[in-house]
């Protein structure tokens, strides 16, 4: 195990010292750069309570990720006998690891969950794109009320509509396929996206398109060439999280498809992994782990393009 | 310059052919079945037989009349309105912390963001440990702090069987659902907070405005609306969630943390009984409209300003 072994058995005190470690380096710093005297001090303490509760905050948020960090790599032994559940009695162990990627279905799960996503997002751009494009520009009076309609749907939550959407998928004789997804997947991705591209394409300054009809393109090149290019942080951002909308979606999933290796992620690790009161705790966690960490990484990085489409989604044409 | 005839060259034409596609697949695939739910609701559909009979309001009048309904509802709405108030005031806060600029602030954006960025089902396993029956470890630093334990302040037990006994699961399942649901209203309160104006914010700099007069005075009482929306957003969001109890608890210990999705479910799918699923679920749906409505009306009201 060698590094990783030592850091996890010093899981908390590694944490804390690097925790200290940043503290008194940005203290340094500001004492570096603004002086260390009497009123850089005050200041200093008149912020640490803002900070206190920032942490308090970070804590109970974490707290769970963090335990499933240490609990990926424990020993059964170390997990049910006497359980310390904050340090290790027993060598750290990549053994359960091993077994999610080579013993389960996981790689089965991921593998649908991303070819679902993608062919989702496909349809996603295809319906979404050009419809937020007339909800934003196009469309007077009756297409605020279309996009109010597409709002009203995103709304309507999938325990209203599983049992006839089940029938449907089951009349299509797409039942256990993940193709059932891909068709009832846009139901919730398309009005979401709409309502955010649309907010992304009221941010190009209408001269621009105006400029280019002027040049002789039609409406439909204008589009093409001037809007879309422009818009194209806001068209990434959508993407990423009409993704992970299909990431999460649980109960479609749950009821479409019941063979283990055409389950998705959300539905297949917490119910293929858990064998009737038997549960590979090991497995588990990190299996949830390995996921929400990228995805946790990508929803910061597109936090403030999302903030900035949907306040713009809301204002009107 | 020759006026061209392009079809394309008309707003109203390339609207309605940009608008369509899109349109129709949503009327095909939520039109339709919703349709239908409401058709199943009024026939004796089962899994088994796929006929449709009508029954009238057979189903409907079942289901209303049934004690165990009556009960879900009741814990839906309870843990609806209860997770709400702790929402409203931890994202209130939250939204204050990361509309201000501090050291650190990507890292803890992000750890703040995890809960809500974590597909529901696998954070719900995260949850599912921490409150285990045997081995929590919350239970673990209780007992060595001493709550727990032959002389413990909560209990002589070395476990509080978080989502084994009435109450405790209750207060499990709002707390977990506290935890996930925070930073979404969070996100909605940012936005709300980062519209607006910079120049009313100067003005009050300029007056010598404290930093709380003018979240009290100022930035609350503009951001009222976008927190009813907040508000209305994730109280629909959580009316219609069955993932967090379906991993959790399926709605034990007996009924207590059994939520109307959840019930709709184990009627129509694993029972069987589709029609009596659909009529369970589209009894939300007068409420659900009800808040969809509201929270338009406030949305439109608060750009009139």
């Amino acid at each position: 195990m060698g590094l990783l072994g030592w850091i996890l058995q010093n899981f908390w005190s590694l944490l804390v010292i690097l925790f200290l470690a940043l503290v008194a380096l940005r203290i340094a710093w500001r004492f570096h750069r603004y002086g260390a005297n009497r009123a850089e001090l005050s200041y200093i303490l008149r912020r640490s309570p803002f900070y206190l509760v920032v942490l308090t905050f970070c804590f109970f948020a974490a707290a769970p990720f963090l335990i499933m960090f240490m609990h990926t790599f424990k020993t059964d032994g170390d997990l049910y006998r006497r359980p310390q559940p904050f340090v290790f009695r027993q060598e750290p162990t990549l053994e359960h690891l091993d077994a999610l990627f080579n013993n389960t279905a996981y790689l089965d799960f991921i593998r649908n969950s991303v070819l679902v996503g993608i062919a989702v997002v496909l349809i996603t751009l295809l319906l979404s794109l050009p419809a937020a494009y007339a909800l934003a520009r196009l469309t007077g009076r009756w297409g605020e009320r279309a996009g109010i309609l597409m709002f009203l749907v995103y709304l309507v939550p999938p325990t209203l509509l599983f049992i006839p959407m089940f029938r449907i998928v089951v009349l299509l004789g797409l039942k256990d396929s993940p193709m059932s997804l891909v068709v009832v997947y846009p139901s919730f991705t398309v009005p979401f996206s709409m309502w955010l591209l649309s907010g992304f394409f009221k941010a190009v300054p209408p001269e621009l398109e105006e400029a280019a009809l002027v040049d002789g393109y039609n409406r439909v090149e204008a589009f093409l060439r001037v809007v879309l290019p422009l818009s194209l942080p806001g068209i990434i951002s959508t993407i990423v999280f009409t993704f992970t909308l299909t990431l999460h979606e649980f109960i479609y999933g749950l009821v479409f498809i019941a063979n283990t290796s055409q389950r998705t992620l959300s539905v297949g690790v917490p119910t293929e992994l858990i064998l009737g009161d038997v549960y590979f705790w090991q497995p588990l966690l990190a299996a949830a782990l390995i996921i929400a960490v990228p995805v946790g990484l990508a929803y910061n990085l597109f936090l403030d393009s999302l903030v900035q489409g949907f306040t713009m989604g809301a204002v009107k044409g | 310059m020759i006026a061209r005839a392009h079809p394309f060259d008309s707003r109203r034409v390339v609207g309605a052919l940009f608008l369509a596609p899109a349109l129709l697949y949503i009327v095909l695939i939520v039109g339709l079945p919703f349709l239908l739910a409401i058709a199943f609701g009024f026939s004796d559909v089962t899994v088994g037989n796929t006929d449709l009979n009508f029954v009238g309001l057979q189903n409907y009048l079942a289901v209303w009349e049934n004690d165990i309904f009556r009960q879900v509802f009741e814990t839906t709405v309870r843990f609806t309105l209860i997770s709400q108030i702790f929402i409203l005031i931890f994202a209130n806060i939250l939204a204050i912390i990361f509309t201000q600029n501090f050291t650190g602030k990507w890292f803890a954006r992000f750890i703040f963001i995890l809960p809500w960025a974590t597909p529901v089902s696998l954070a719900m396993i995260g949850w599912l440990w921490m409150l285990d029956t045997k081995y929590s470890p919350i239970d673990y630093l209780l007992l060595q702090t001493g709550f727990l334990g032959p002389n413990g302040i909560l209990s002589s037990n070395r476990n509080l069987f978080w989502l084994a006994t009435p109450d405790l699961s209750q207060i499990s399942v709002i707390f977990v659902q506290v935890w996930r649901m925070t930073p979404l209203a969070t996100v909605i309160l940012m936005a709300g907070l980062s519209s607006i104006p910079t120049d009313i914010l100067d003005q009050a700099e300029v007056d010598g405005s404290r930093f709380m007069r003018t979240l009290l005075q100022i930035k609350l009482p503009l951001i009222l609306p976008i927190m009813v929306i907040a508000l209305l957003f994730s109280m629909i969001t959580m009316f219609g969630d069955m993932t967090v109890v379906y991993v959790l608890t399926r709605g034990g210990p007996v009924d207590y943390t059994r939520v109307l999705g959840l019930y709709s479910f184990q009627v129509g799918i694993e029972g069987g009984n589709l029609a009596q699923g659909a009529a369970i679920s589209l009894f939300a749906f007068p409420l659900l409209l009800a808040m969809a409505i509201l929270m338009l009306r406030t949305a439109s009201r608060a750009e009139v300003r």
